[in-house]
């Protein structure tokens, strides 16, 4: 548990307050992750915060970042060559292995397509034990929309992607409106589908309740969740969620599993 | 005019009306196209029609002084555009784009009213379906409003 030290090799800046990191590790030692885990980060001084992994397998360690306070500002601000803190990979991947036969509709909200990137990649890379898969995503506006030209290209490689946007202007030529909306057009087949969901929970909850008019049981059904994670390993119990810990049982859970807990408010 | 009704008979909001019920309203609709970029209707002006989209999109927008045009929803093949038609003062709340070339069914507002005044089961059917997509629609923009990505998720 103690950070491991990896240089920042490239930086992107994908949005106005989003970058995505490349990083190598010091030691030479790549780093082996599922897709949906994620790190502790923390450039030094500023804290650790939990960042999804957003990049393949191969390569350097991959996170896509947004800076909303101090910790992730920090890491923001890292330029190449600096040297950055990584604890990690926690937690629950997704389910991709389990979903292979089957069609797949991915859902995204945000800067939730970061930590989903890893599970389009990992299908992408065996394309044909999947049925047809659909990628849903959703942003504020066009500007604020991440992965540009992977999008293009997914689409390229057989995923049937569809963008869709909360509000444009008469420039966007491509959907405005949210997200579950998207959910009615999808080319999946219901009975034998699974989802992936990553984004805003009140985006995921209406998006379920779609899912479900499609034939998608929760069962089949899977989300990554946020919460205040601080440890990583289960000890601190900042993270709780029902009787489970988000950084050690999640963050990505079945939503049977999750729904009891998300009908209580304030948990 | 079967195809017409065909092509009616093949959407969601259409799919489960009764066949004299279709045959009806599609007495009161025509096939229209418009160009990419072609205003359909602008706000305030008399809504004496609803469209069936049957390819391409419209953009629903709002003229936001000294923002332009504003895109508040996108509708597409299948969705039905417009119910201002159904009610009083029977005027568009919205402009309707073309975003793309596009291919339309219009029905005439006055002649469905007109029917549906004359056949009540009628009017409770394209009422029934009319208030559905009014629930769709508020639901998304309930959701809109919510501004869920204004809130930062840590990825």
């Amino acid at each position: 548990m103690v950070p491991a030290l990896f240089t920042l090799v490239a930086k992107r800046q994908d949005t106005l307050d989003t970058w995505t990191l490349e990083l190598e590790p010091r030691s030479g030692a790549r780093l082996a992750f599922a897709p949906g885990q994620f790190t502790m980060l923390s450039a030094f001084g500023t804290g650790e915060v939990p960042i999804s992994i957003s990049g393949g397998a191969d390569g350097p360690l991959t996170h896509t970042v947004r800076a909303v306070g101090l910790a992730t500002q920090a890491i923001c601000d890292a330029q190449e060559g600096d040297v950055l803190t990584v604890r990690g990979p926690f937690g629950r991947p997704w389910p991709v292995e389990e979903l292979a036969g089957a069609d797949v509709v991915i859902v995204a909200g945000g800067i939730g397509l970061a930590p989903l990137r890893p599970a389009i990649l990992a299908v992408l890379a065996d394309r044909e034990r999947y049925g047809r898969v659909a990628l849903l995503y959703g942003g504020r506006s066009p500007d604020q929309l991440l992965f540009g030209d992977d999008l293009r290209s997914w689409a390229d490689l057989g995923i049937d992607v569809s963008v869709t946007v909360d509000s444009a202007g008469p420039e966007w030529l491509g959907h405005v409106g949210v997200v579950p909306r998207l959910v009615h057009r999808a080319a999946i087949a219901g009975a034998r589908a699974g989802a992936l969901l990553c984004g805003p929970e009140i985006m995921m909850r209406f998006t379920v309740a779609a899912l479900a008019e499609r034939d998608i049981l929760a069962e089949r059904v899977y989300a990554s969740m946020e919460r205040n994670m601080q440890c990583g390993i289960g000890h601190c119990g900042h993270c709780q969620l029902g009787p489970t810990l988000v950084c050690r049982d999640g963050p990505v859970y079945r939503w049977s599993e999750l729904e009891p807990w998300l009908q209580i408010r304030e948990l | 005019m079967r195809q017409l009704e065909e092509l009616v008979a093949e959407s969601p909001t259409f799919a489960a009306l009764a066949p004299a019920h279709l045959t009806t309203i599609v007495g009161c609709a025509v096939n229209q196209h418009a160009a990419a970029g072609e205003m359909l209707f602008r706000e305030g002006t008399p809504a004496d029609r609803f469209f069936l989209i049957r390819e391409g999109r419209i953009a629903l927008e709002i003229d936001a002084p000294g923002r332009g045009p504003l895109t508040i929803e996108t509708l597409q093949a299948g969705d039905v555009v417009g119910w201002s038609w159904l009610f009083e003062p029977y005027r568009w709340h919205l402009d309707g784009r073309a975003v793309s070339s596009t291919g339309l069914v219009a029905f005439d507002g006055a002649c469905l009213r007109a029917k549906c005044e004359a056949d009540h089961e009628l009017g409770y059917a394209l009422m029934q379906r009319f208030a559905e997509c009014l629930i769709e629609r508020l639901e998304a923009t309930q959701l809109q409003l919510t501004d869920v990505y204004g809130h930062p998720r840590v990825a």
